[in-house]
């Protein structure tokens, strides 16, 4: 268990790091923390020509407080945000969630960034970004633009970056004084990958009424207005969650019943 | 003042090294000019091997069978009647049966060019059937994973006889299918070997994180053909065994060739996919059992075939044999009942050996036979504390022989029940499980209770089949010119504390300052033969040799002593360090230095061989000691996601008299964590192919920090009649109960819904299914 043989290069910019995508056509791979790259390279299942570390770009690391939103550079450690390293209100959940994302150790190099691009179904921060409705900024060598993340994430460990682009930053909404945000795993022991995610925002103020069922087969299902899965008494209506899982194809009996457990306890704390 | 002898808590002298870092394992050895070994493994279950394609430029750095020629397979064939040896080439010659399965060895500066050079030789196979699944295996028609066998059964045991007048007038009957995960065996620091030859001793070499030297060393002089006296086998600082390096591992044997072949040392240093997937795994049992009962609970029979999946090798020394041998003759637990009959096999399969872990077959019998007396429980409408305590050996019974003549030394089996269930406060969780929770989740309580044979000698060996039986156990005490003392000892501590455990029993004896007292072991070049440590024996058979020793190496000193103060030997004593003949004493320190340096102060005819004494010891009875315990474990199931959650776990253990109870709570602490890790985690599953689908740590999970509660340990001690000092063997024993006191927990949380779970580890799925089944059954009805 021991890599192919690679090159290595530390990018000082972006304009470098996506220099060195376009130039290479493939054969590079950036890497930041390398908590999912990494023992993908010590099993070979990646063997790229070039690694590109990114984590010296001073644009990566940024935290830019807006009165909005929190604009989060791509190499932000998920560590840096559990321990509230975002300014300002409205953010709570990163942080909460931040917290049991694998292990500490796991914590102190990987970055959300990383783990966004990854696009592990079972990863707290794919389901989490979409239930925010956060954007990706992503640079290329034309210039800069953004998606949702739930655009972003295109299936299971595929996501929408063209050849030579690169995950610059996520852009996250704050949620208003009124605003909750519900998130609810079910794993095996803590710090696993999650077996099934629920994850509710209900932010009236703004109008958002979100829900993700994530740790699905592919993209998390993203849900933009969860207020007709509701039903009169304002308890989760748990046909129509059904329903949603018969649409995006979650058929496994086992499976349903714990994403429908995890949507439902997410639903009660964003509602409580 | 602080005492050091037995009984005492000692804190323990390895681990100045080992908690500073400064551990010497096999991976911190660097010789100069030493090159990495990686080694091409068989990616398919079972094939025909039909040929091995190397890159010219890599003719000289890879090895396959054709260049181990002379070099002989592994056969681990204990002398039992009917068992059927597999031969295990050291690399595949020209059948391919498992996964991880070693086909060639490349050499290089590093791993990683090892692991380059490995990806360039193409193999060229042709796949056959596997067989991945031992009822599978034993039933008419399968595939064979060794043709000249005929079937796939390694052996077969058959215990007692056939009972049916208990079938015919029970008035309870219970059947259950119980299967226990394959798994893995997890120490901390997996297997290593590195190789070279000594020219200046003369030896082969052999660094190597292994629990048996000498049976090492005897596997290798077998498989290579050269004399024992031209191999040593140094085994270092090991982190952590628990039967995984209790074998002749294939890398040892291959390495050890490659060392006399090349001018430089080889190392092999196992990396996480070899060691879940490739090397061995553990545990895998089925079980097809009934219990028979009277209506007020006890127990009148039990009738059982049980199964191991064996893998496709016999392993040496321990070979296949010994977990089905377990099976047959380790069911019938702690209870006492009269009508018994067990068939257990060893069933060959296309997956990677099966060798024993902590508790060997115990962890399984004890949750077969606790899940039956559960149900019978359950039938006579009883605790099932109450059931058990009904079918309890008493105490003024011990010394007790059970239904298949198993000796239990000593002990008080109800009283140890007892305790575990008033710690675990069993009334407050019945009055609690009368209200419902604010979570949803569901609250069960649940026991085991079982004994540990452990430090079985010869006799109990002999007849569960190896082919190294061991015997007398021996130690060399010696004190050096200056006063200190010196042991070597043939067994091996990996984990164990033997450094500091061996130093309380020559404490105990001497007297001599803690600190001088030094332990030293894994090097065949200066221990005893032993078959080393395993089964919970070390501190019975190595401590008792220790003692034996320091005992006559006190009787030395005593003559020497009494000369130096012109007295009669019998006047004197040896205690605190010192030779003592009423007010006057010479130090044992004094004495060292009269007989190494001032030998003309001695006369003519004082002992010549000094004060250096190397004695054995067998225990007074070698049927082995019985260690008992009883397991209680309070859980909280979610329904809704079937996650289990431990919220309490009591252990009440008698281990005789304890010589650290500090050490004991650690192999209590450790092995109940291994035990919750088979009962709700651990799991090495295998595709129809025969593919491990658990080969990275993404996929297997361990039990963690978080996921293992505060166990409260509550000790009795009781001696045994048969041993030095009342020493029992301990050391697997916290292994053992958790599946049985967990699954017993689970059960009773969910008895509301009218669901049962058995089969391990008990995972959200298993969970949920089981509740689903039970509700889809009903809404039918």
């Amino acid at each position: 268990m021991k890599p192919a043989a690679f090159d290595f290069v530390r990018a000082a910019s972006i304009a470098e790091a996506t220099r060195l995508l376009a130039e290479t056509r493939g054969e590079a791979r950036l890497v930041a923390g390398a908590q999912s790259l990494g023992p993908m390279l010590n099993l070979r299942l990646a063997q790229p020509r070039i690694l590109v570390d990114i984590t010296g770009i001073p644009e990566l690391v940024r935290i830019e407080d807006e009165s909005d939103a929190v604009t989060i550079g791509a190499c932000v450690t998920t560590a840096n945000i559990e321990d509230r390293r975002l300014p300002g209100r409205g953010l709570d959940a990163l942080a909460s969630v931040a917290a049991h994302i694998a292990y500490r150790a796991v914590r102190n190099r990987g970055t959300i960034g990383g783990s966004i691009c990854h696009a592990d179904p079972a990863a707290d921060w794919v389901s989490l970004l979409c239930v925010l409705g956060a954007e990706c900024i992503i640079a290329g060598p034309v210039g800069k633009r953004r998606i949702p993340a739930e655009a972003f994430v295109v299936g299971a460990y595929e996501n929408a970056l063209g050849a030579a682009e690169m995950l610059e930053a996520i852009r996250v909404p704050r949620l208003s004084a009124r605003g909750r945000c519900g998130y609810y795993k079910i794993c095996r022991k803590a710090g696993e990958f999650a077996l099934a995610i629920g994850a509710v925002l209900i932010d009236p103020d703004r109008g958002h009424f979100r829900a993700v069922i994530g740790a699905a087969n592919g993209r998390p299902v993203v849900l933009a207005d969860m207020r007709e899965l509701r039903r009169g008494n304002g308890k989760l209506d748990e046909t129509a969650v059904t329903r949603e899982l018969d649409k995006n194809g979650i058929t496994d009996r086992i499976g349903r019943r714990q994403k429908l457990a995890a949507l439902k306890r997410a639903y009660d704390q964003a509602a409580a | 003042m602080a005492t050091f002898g037995i009984g005492a808590s000692v804190l323990r002298k390895e681990d100045d090294r080992f908690l500073r870092g400064r551990g010497q394992y096999v991976g911190d050895f660097r010789l100069a000019g030493m090159r990495e070994v990686a080694f091409v493994r068989s990616p398919v279950a079972h094939a025909r091997l039909r040929g091995i394609s190397v890159p010219e430029q890599f003719r000289d750095a890879v090895f396959t069978a054709k260049d181990l020629s002379g070099v002989k397979p592994i056969v681990s064939a204990p002398p039992l009647k009917g068992f059927k040896y597999s031969v295990e080439p050291i690399l595949a010659v020209d059948r391919l049966r498992f996964v991880g399965e070693m086909v060639a060895m490349c050499v290089a500066p590093t791993r990683a060019e090892a692991e380059d050079i490995a990806a360039t030789v193409a193999l060229d196979f042709e796949e056959m059937p596997p067989v991945t699944d031992m009822l599978a295996a034993s039933a008419q028609g399968s595939p064979l994973v060794h043709e000249e066998w005929g079937d796939n059964i390694f052996v077969e045991f058959n215990e007692g006889a056939a009972i049916d007048t208990v079938t015919k007038t029970a008035a309870i009957k219970v059947s259950r299918n119980i299967r226990t995960a394959r798994h893995c065996m997890f120490p901390m620091e997996g297997r290593g070997v590195l190789a070279y030859r000594d020219a200046r001793l003369r030896y082969l070499t052999l660094v190597t994180s292994t629990q048996f030297p000498n049976s090492v060393q005897t596997g290798l002089a077998e498989c290579l053909g050269i004399e024992h006296g031209k191999i040593r086998i140094i085994s270092p600082d090991v982190g952590g065994g628990f039967g995984y390096k209790g074998l002749l591992c294939r890398e040892e044997v291959a390495l050890g060739w490659l060392a006399l072949q090349l001018d430089h040392p080889v190392r092999w240093l196992e990396d996480c996919r070899e060691h879940l997937t490739a090397n061995a795994n553990c545990r895998e049992h089925h079980y097809r059992i009934t219990g028979y009962a009277d209506a007020d609970g006890k127990l009148l029979g039990i009738e059982c075939t049980g199964l191991v999946d064996a893998g496709a090798y016999s392993s040496y020394p321990i070979s296949s044999s010994v977990e089905a041998a377990q099976i047959a003759n380790l069911l019938p637990g702690p209870y006492v009942f009269s009508a018994y009959h067990c068939r257990s096999a060893a069933v060959a399969t296309n997956k990677c050996p099966i060798i024993p872990y902590r508790g060997v077959a115990r962890t399984g019998v004890c949750l077969a036979i606790e899940v039956v007396m559960d149900a019978i429980a359950r039938e006579a409408r009883l605790e099932p504390y109450e059931v058990r305590l009904r079918n309890m050996v008493q105490p003024e019974q011990m010394p007790f022989n059970n239904v298949v003549g198993k000796h239990f030394d000593s002990g008080d089996h109800p009283e140890c029940l007892r305790r575990a269930v008033e710690a675990i406060q069993l009334k407050n969780i019945r009055e609690r499980q009368k209200r419902a929770e604010p979570d949803g989740r569901m609250i069960g309580v649940g026991l085991s209770f079982f004994v540990e044979q452990g430090a079985h000698g010869t006799s109990v060996l002999a007849s569960w089949g190896r082919p190294i039986v061991p015997g007398y156990e021996q130690a060399n005490v010696k004190l050096t010119a200056d006063g200190e003392v010196e042991i070597h000892v043939g067994t091996h501590s990996h984990g164990q504390g033997h450094e500091t455990t061996y130093a309380q029993v020559a404490y105990e004896i001497l007297g001599v300052d803690f600190a001088k007292i030094k332990v030293i072991q894994g090097d065949t070049l200066y221990t005893p033969y032993s078959t080393s440590t395993w089964g919970s024996r070390s501190m019975v058979y190595g401590g008792g040799a220790v003692a034996t020793a320091s005992r006559l190496l006190a009787k030395r000193a005593a003559h020497i002593g009494a000369w130096l103060m012109q007295t009669d030997a019998s006047k004197v004593t040896v205690t605190g360090g010192k030779v003592v003949a009423g007010e006057s004493s010479v130090t044992l320190r004094e004495v060292a230095r009269a007989w190494y340096l001032q030998p003309q102060t001695l006369p003519a005819e004082i002992d010549t061989g000094g004060l250096d004494v190397t004695a054995g010891y067998r225990a007074a009875r070698d049927s082995g000691t019985f260690t008992y315990a009883a397991h209680a474990a309070v859980v909280a199931v979610d329904p809704a996601t079937g996650v289990i959650e431990i919220l309490d776990y009591v252990v009440v253990e008698d281990g005789g008299t304890l010589v650290n109870p500090m050490i004991v709570d650690g192999q209590i602490y450790g092995g109940t964590a291994q035990g919750i890790g088979t009962c709700l985690y651990e799991a090495t599953p295998f595709d129809a192919q025969g593919q491990p689908l658990a080969s990275t740590m993404l996929d297997y999970m361990l039990p963690g920090a978080t996921e293992v509660p505060a166990i409260r340990v509550l000790h009795m001690q009781t001696p045994s009649p048969y041993t030095e000092f009342g020493i029992k063997g301990l050391g697997e024993g916290g292994a053992v109960g958790p599946p049985a006191a967990i699954v017993s927990a689970v059960n009773d949380a969910l008895r509301t819904l009218a669901v049962e779970v058995h089969d391990l580890p008990l995972t959200p799925e298993r969970i949920l299914a089981a509740i689903e089944n039970v509700t889809s059954h009903s809404d039918q009805g």
